[in-house]
Formats: structure tokens, C-alpha cells, sequence
């Protein structure tokens, strides 16, 4: 129903988005600019298909979901705009004010990521179910060599009940 | 408020438009010559509902589970995202006190960390699903009790928050010049029940006690140049008096030492950080920690390293530059309790504050304070209570445990009640931020979900919600404010935010709010005259 997919993922259309700029500029709050939806929508149209990068998310209930991005983006844009259904992902709409967007990387790609700066380590600190391949989603973007990676979304609620949805029944 | 006829009608609607999922999944198999046959279920449901005379016998709405959610903070929201999700049928309705809704988010969280408050778009997404339904203005134990919402909904989720705070319980604490952290905060948030506290800024020294998020929170509202609140959406008022303020040194003081400070990383790195101020921390304090937190969690460890570097290491440039320039300092003070605040000479203000020194016994996170005997006096004539906030009771139907200021539970369910439920800081009590928040939502919304899947509500017996509440809030002459109420407000805010360069500027009059969306006369008395004015003024035909 609309009002289901409405309430997938919990970013917004509104979302305000990292850009992920070239290295060295800016990240977080600086680089967080306004409504860029638009302007993302029709700054993709001249990139080539080549610019696509697929990714996939092992969500919490083992479930794989698969998504495409264009480099460049952060894996909170990837998250937004396939609207991948991710309980709670990217509250605070990629402004490090969160932890919401928690992703466990392998480790051959983990090693490859641009180095993590304080502020990120600062709220990673406060995520759940931190490990030694943990970044947050809204600081990662896109490059060629993440193409087919897989990112698993950490177990957050406390109590690991099997969980139950009744969205599908009628 | 018509809700219900109105949702009715419009998922009567929206069957008739493929779109979603359903149309969706027509594209992929359905042939087109037998695609129709699908519609004969949506159309009789449009004909039922079109028809005035067949309302009643709408066939789903019959095992429509009707949950009702007291309290519109994080976790009030959060559980009503997940039923919402989880649940096709579910309809979910949120009651709050105050006319406008989110809780901590709008009154707690700080004026200048408004990308915390991004969450209030999900938070208004989930409200404006039509299958949920706002209902600001009501003090759920006063407007409405427990039990009639009971009566009227499957389920009750109690999301409360916390809304008094912890007290020392030492002499002296009433004294004027001494404030709980939490009327603090919510008089430069705006929050209506703190709007006339006029705290008194004229110490040059400010007594924080307490070492947790709050306490940064109110020490770097007092710190930050007013150039940058400015552009905050901190109240007018409250911008006006800390213009004036003589604050120049603000002391956070904890009991316990300095590996068992509450506050976290990054709300420390933005006080290191903090232009015009610079922080004053003993190097004593902080010799010899190094060793003590090689094998300790990574969040605790970078946290006093950031500490120890403050105190002990040579400042990088940007730093050091801002130190020396400061006109503002902040610091630590460890191993102190409160024992008394101590008066003026008249009896009437706090001048300073009577400390035990203390020692740890026991190490680490559960480390106590004990005293040595030895006791310290420190002059200040502003002191800022930030030792933790408080759920309070709401009832004689709904258990309490007084000791741990929680709704017992088990998993989110109330102990001995069933079908009623809690979330948020009333159910863990006040602390956790809000992902914490979120995360024990979602787990109380899996409980309620895992009831109804289990038969434990019976939904088979229908229930009126928000239909049969309407009609107590009538007779006793509140008037419920609608999600689209508050949108009118919140553009109300933001226009006027606009005209002095912040993000909002918040009405702080609850009156004010009503008399905005038509609630109230525009000479209209306090919120307690709502019964003359429902007699005198209150159409409810004219509202949604
Ligand atoms: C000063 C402060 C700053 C904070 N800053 C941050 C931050 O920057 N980042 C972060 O992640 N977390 C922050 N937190 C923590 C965060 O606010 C909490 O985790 C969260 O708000 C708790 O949610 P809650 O819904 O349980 O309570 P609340 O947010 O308090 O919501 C409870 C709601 O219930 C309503 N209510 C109360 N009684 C009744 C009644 N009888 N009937 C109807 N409605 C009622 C209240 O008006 C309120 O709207 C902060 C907390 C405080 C105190
Ligand atoms: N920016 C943010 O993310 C943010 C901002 C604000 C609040 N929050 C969150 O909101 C929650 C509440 O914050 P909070 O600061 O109110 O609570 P808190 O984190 O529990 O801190 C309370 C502080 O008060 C002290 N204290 C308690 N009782 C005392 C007593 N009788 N005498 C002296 N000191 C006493 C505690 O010391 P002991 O440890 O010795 O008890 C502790 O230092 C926290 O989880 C916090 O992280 C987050
Ligand atoms: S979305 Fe909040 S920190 Fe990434």
C-alpha cells in the first residue's frame, strides 16, 4: 500500500544529502546542502551508465536487498532513492548526527575506504553493534571498486526476537 | 474530527488507482483481459463506502486494530512508524499534552544542533500517513484517562517521556538562583511551562552540577557567542537575556572522576572546539589515565583520551588560538557531591555551593563516590541541577515503580495490564539518546505486533477509537489540536523565524498557538478557561 511504502525507509524525500565531494573538501554538516534532489536528478542525466555502481544490503532479517547507485553517491542516497526498506536508516539525513546509517563492510573493501575522520568515529562510537569494519553509510560514496560489495546492516534492537510483519497479510 | 469516515473513504480510493504495490505487481503478471476481476473487490468496497447508509459493514475495518499512543516525543513517533509498517490494517492515533508535537526534539535538543532534529520529517511522514492521526492538547490523565483509552483502543503504548527532574535533596536547593538543567533548557527551548523563568544571569561564575549531555548542553548555550545563536531557533526571550548575561566561566562538577563522566565524544570535541571559550582542566586529574584505559571499551577510551589531550598536550594551532583569544572558560571539577547550596546573608539567594570531597570505590563504569570527610566551598551565584530527568506517575490503573522512575515492564509490556504497552524514557527511564529511543520503540511496537498476531487483542471486537474519545473530550470541553493544526503553526513559526535570520522562532504561549489555528478568542484567558470557551466560542462542526 502507498502508506507502507511511504514508511520503508525512514530518509526522506526531503533528505538533505552529502554530496560527496572531491577528497579533502569538506564533509558533514558543511557539505550537507538543501533540497539537491532535484538538482542530483538532472546533473545525473549527462553521466553515462558506466558511472553505476550495485550494491548489496544483507538487511537485519538476513534478507538481501540490491541496489544501484551512481559514483558519487553517499550509500544513504542508494538507501533513499531505491527506497530499500532499512528499519530506522538515516534519522538525522546524513548529517552525523546519528548512527542510524551503521554499515559492517568486508574487509578487503573496508581497507579501501577514504580514512574516517573524528567526527565520524565520534558517532560511530554511539552506534550499535560497532565492529572493526564499521562506518556509517552517509559518509561512504560510491566508487568504482565497491561495485557488487556487500554491506550488512547491523543487528540493532536489543532483544532478538524473530520479528514480525504483517504488512503482507490482508 | 470525522477520521474515520474520512480514512473510509479515502482507501476506498486508493484501491481504485493502481499504484503501489499492487500496481506494481499487475504489471508483471496479470494479463490485462483478466485484470479486472481484481477490481470487483475495490469497487464494491467504494460503492459500500459511498453509500451513507452502508458505512457500517466495511468489512476490513472490522479487524482493524486501533492503537492509541500517549505522547508525540522519539519514541511515540518511532512506535507508531513501526506499527504503521508492520501492520497493514493497524490505525494508529498519538495524544499529547502540549499543542505541537515531538517531545525532547522540539524542547530538549539544543538550539544549535538543528541537524538532530532531521528526525522530524520522518516523524511527519509517519503522522501524515492516513492511517494515523494527531491529537495535540490532550493531557492524557487529566483530558482522558488510561482506562477510557482502554475502553476505546485495542492497545495503549504509553510514551510519556520524563517530565520533571531528579532533586539533590540538599538544603538550600530551593533558594532563587538555583535551577533544574531541565527548566534550563526548557526555558531557551521554548517549551511553555518554562517560558516565564527569567533565570538570573548576572553571576560571573555558573555551577553545573552534573557531568551528562544535559549538563554540556546548558554549559554551551551559556558559552557560545551570540553570534551564532543567533542563527539558532533558541526564543527570542531567552536570546535577549543571555545577551545581557555576565556568565564568564561555567564549572561542570561531577561526584564521581573522570572515567565516569556521562556526556559523550562528540558533545565534548564541541566544547573543546568552541569559539571564545577555552577549558580549564587540571592536568592532576588527568595523570596517570593513560594505563587505565588500554583495555576499556573504544567509546570510553576515545573519550578520555580526548580529555587527556585537552588537559596535558601542547594545543594544535587552530586551538591554541582560540584559547588565548577566549573571554569565556568552561572545566571539570571531579569527586564532589553536593551538600548544601549556601544562602546570602538575607537568607533569600544562593551565593556558592558546600561540596564533600569524595573517592572512588570500585573502578570503572560501576565505581562509587564516597566521602572523605574533607569538604570544599565554591562561590557562584548561579547553580544548574542537571543530575537527570523523571517519569512521573499517570494514575492509579497504571503501575509504577517509584525507586527506578519506571513503568514496569517486560519487553515493552506493562506488568499485570495487558494491552497496555510502553516505550521511550518512561519505559528505561531517562537516559539514552535517540537511536536508544528508536531502538526500544521498535521493540515495543514487535511486542504489541506479536500480541495481535497472537490473538491476545481481540480484535474481532471492534473498537471505536478516536470516535468515542471525541465525545469525552467534547463533554469536558478540550479541544484536540490536528497534525494539520500544527503545520499551520509551524509555518506561523517559520515565517516568523524568517524576518529575524533563524529557522523559527517559537510561539511559547499555548494560547497563542490555539488563537493561530482558531481554537481560542484572540482575548482569550489561560489554557484552564478551554471549558468557558468551548460554551462561548466552539463551533466543532467548523473542524476537520
Ligand atoms: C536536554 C536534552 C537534550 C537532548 N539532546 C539530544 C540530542 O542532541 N541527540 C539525541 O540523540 N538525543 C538527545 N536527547 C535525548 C532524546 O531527547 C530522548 O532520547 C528522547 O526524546 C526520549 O523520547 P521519549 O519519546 O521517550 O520522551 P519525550 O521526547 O520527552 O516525549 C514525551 C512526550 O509525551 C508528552 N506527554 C507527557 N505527558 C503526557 C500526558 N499525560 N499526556 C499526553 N502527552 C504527554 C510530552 O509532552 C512529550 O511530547 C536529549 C535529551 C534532553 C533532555
Ligand atoms: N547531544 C546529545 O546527544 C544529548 C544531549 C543531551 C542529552 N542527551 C542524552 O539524554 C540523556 C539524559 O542526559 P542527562 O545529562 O540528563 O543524564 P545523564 O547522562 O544520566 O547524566 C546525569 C549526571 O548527573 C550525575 N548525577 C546523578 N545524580 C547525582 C547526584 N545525586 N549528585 C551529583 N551528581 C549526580 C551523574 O553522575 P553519576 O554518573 O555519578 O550518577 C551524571 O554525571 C543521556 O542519555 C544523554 O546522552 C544527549
Ligand atoms: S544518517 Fe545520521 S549519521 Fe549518517
Amino acid at each position: 500500500m502507498a502508506a507502507a511504502g511511504l514508511l520503508g525507509a525512514v530518509a526522506t524525500l526531503a533528505s538533505r544529502r552529502l554530496l560527496c565531494a572531491p577528497p579533502g573538501a569538506a564533509r558533514g554538516r558543511a557539505a550537507v546542502l538543501g533540497p539537491a534532489r532535484r538538482f542530483g536528478a538532472s546533473a545525473r542525466a549527462w553521466r553515462s551508465s558506466e558511472d553505476k555502481v550495485t550494491v548489496h544490503f544483507i538487511n537485519r532479517d538476513g534478507d538481501k536487498l540490491t541496489a544501484e547507485g551512481k559514483i558519487g553517491d553517499s550509500l544513504l542516497d542508494v538507501v533513499v532513492d531505491s527506497n530499500l526498506d532499512i528499519d530506522g536508516f538515516g534519522a538525522c539525513e546524513g548529517t552525523l548526527a546519528c548512527s542510524t546509517c551503521h554499515l559492517i563492510f568486508e574487509d578487503q573493501i573496508f581497507k579501501k575506504l577514504d580514512a574516517v575522520t573524528d567526527e565520524e568515529m565520534d558517532m560511530l562510537d554511539l552506534a550499535y553493534g560497532l565492529t572493526e569494519t564499521s562506518r556509517l553509510g552517509c559518509q561512504i560514496c560510491l566508487k568504482k571498486f565497491m561495485n557488487n560489495m556487500t554491506v550488512r546492516v547491523p543487528e540493532a534492537v536489543a532483544d532478538v526476537r524473530q520479528s514480525i510483519d504483517m504488512s503482507k497479510n490482508s | 474530527m470525522g477520521a474515520s469516515g474520512g480514512w473510509r473513504g479515502a482507501s476506498a480510493l486508493r484501491c481504485l488507482r493502481p499504484a503501489g504495490l499492487a500496481g506494481r505487481a499487475w504489471g508483471h503478471g496479470a494479463p490485462w483481459g483478466w485484470a479486472w476481476v481484481g477490481w470487483i473487490p475495490c469497487l464494491l468496497t467504494f460503492l459500500l463506502v459511498s453509500c451513507p447508509g452502508f458505512k457500517r459493514p466495511l468489512s476490513t475495518s472490522e479487524r482493524v486494530p486501533r492503537i492509541c499512543i500517549v505522547g508525540s516525543g522519539p519514541a511515540g513517533f518511532y512506535t507508531a512508524q513501526h506499527l504503521l509498517k508492520h501492520h497493514k490494517l493497524a490505525r494508529v492515533d498519538i495524544y499529547e499534552k502540549l499543542p505541537v508535537p515531538f517531545g525532547l526534539v522540539r524542547f530538549g535538543v539544543a538550539p544549535d544542533h538543528p541537524e538532530v532534529k532531521n528526525v522530524i520529517n520522518t516523524f511527519t511522514q509517519t503522522a501524515q500517513s492516513d492511517r494515523c492521526s494527531y491529537y495535540g492538547n490532550v493531557t492524557v490523565g487529566k483530558d482522558v484517562t488510561v482506562e477510557e483509552l482502554q475502553q476505546a483502543y485495542h492497545a495503549v503504548v504509553l510514551s510519556y517521556g520524563a517530565e520533571d527532574n531528579r532533586i539533590l535533596g540538599i538544603p538550600g536547593e530551593n533558594l532563587s538562583g538555583v535551577y533544574s538543567a531541565r527548566a534550563f533548557v526548557g526555558w531557551y527551548n521554548g517549551l511553555p511551562e518554562n517560558r516565564d523563568l527569567k533565570p538570573d544571569l548576572s553571576s560571573k561564575t555558573v555551577l553545573v552540577l552534573g557531568q551528562g549531555n544535559v549538563a554540556l548542553d546548558v554549559a554551551r548555550i551559556l558559552l557560545t557567542p551570540l553570534d551564532l545563536l543567533r542563527k539558532t531557533d533558541i526564543t527570542e526571550g531567552s536570546l535577549a537575556a543571555i545577551a545581557s548575561s555576565k556568565v564568564k566561566r561555567v564549572w561542570l562538577v561531577g561526584r564521581r572522576g573522570p572515567l565516569q563522566v556521562a556526556f559523550t565524544i562528540k558533545e565534548l570535541r564541541e566544547m573543546v572546539n568552541l569559539p571564545g571559550a577555552r577549558p580549564i582542566l587540571d592536568p592532576a586529574d588527568f595523570a596517570g589515565l593513560r594505563d587505565a584505559i588500554k583495555d576499556v571499551p573504544r567509546p570510553r577510551k576515545r573519550l578520555t583520551e580526548l580529555m587527556i589531550k585537552t588537559a596535558l598536550e601542547k594545543p594544535g594551532e587552530k586551538e591554541a588560538k582560540i584559547w588565548a583569544s577566549a573571554t569565556r572558560e568552561w572545566g571539570l571539577k571531579f569527586l564532589r557531591s553536593p551538600l548544601e547550596i549556601l544562602p546570602t546573608a538575607d537568607g533569600k539567594r544562593a551565593r556558592g555551593i558546600r561540596m564533600a570531597v569524595t573517592r572512588l570505590e570500585g573502578s570503572g563504569e560501576s565505581a562509587t563516590a564516597v566521602p572523605t570527610g574533607e569538604v570544599e566551598e565554591l562561590e557562584c551565584g548561579l547553580i544548574l541541577s542537571s543530575i537527570g530527568y523523571r517519569s512521573l506517575p499517570l494514575g492509579s490503573s497504571v503501575p509504577f515503580d517509584r525507586k527506578h522512575g519506571i513503568i514496569p515492564n517486560h519487553l515493552g509490556r506493562v506488568q499485570g495490564v495487558p494491552g497496555l504497552y510502553c516505550s521511550g524514557w518512561v519505559k528505561r527511564g531517562p537516559t539514552g539518546v535517540i537511536i536508544t529511543t528508536m531502538n526500544d520503540s521498535f521493540d515495543t511496537a514487535q511486542s504489541v505486533l506479536e500480541d495481535l498476531q497472537a490473538g491476545m487483542l481481540n480484535v474481532s471486537n471492534t473498537k471505536e477509537g478516536f470516535e468515542s474519545v471525541r465525545s469525552i473530550l467534547q463533554s469536558r470541553g478540550v479541544h484536540p489540536v490536528s497534525f494539520s493544526d500544527w503545520e499551520k503553526i509551524d509555518a506561523a513559526e517559520v515565517a516568523r523565524g524568517q524576518l529575524a535570520g533563524k529557522p523559527r522562532e517559537k510561539i511559547v504561549d499555548p494560547q497563542e498557538m490555539l488563537q493561530l489555528i482558531g481554537l481560542a478568542p484572540f482575548h482569550s484567558v489561560s489554557l484552564k478557561g478551554k471549558t468557558l470557551y468551548s460554551v462561548l466560542f466552539f463551533k466543532p462542526n467548523e473542524r476537520k
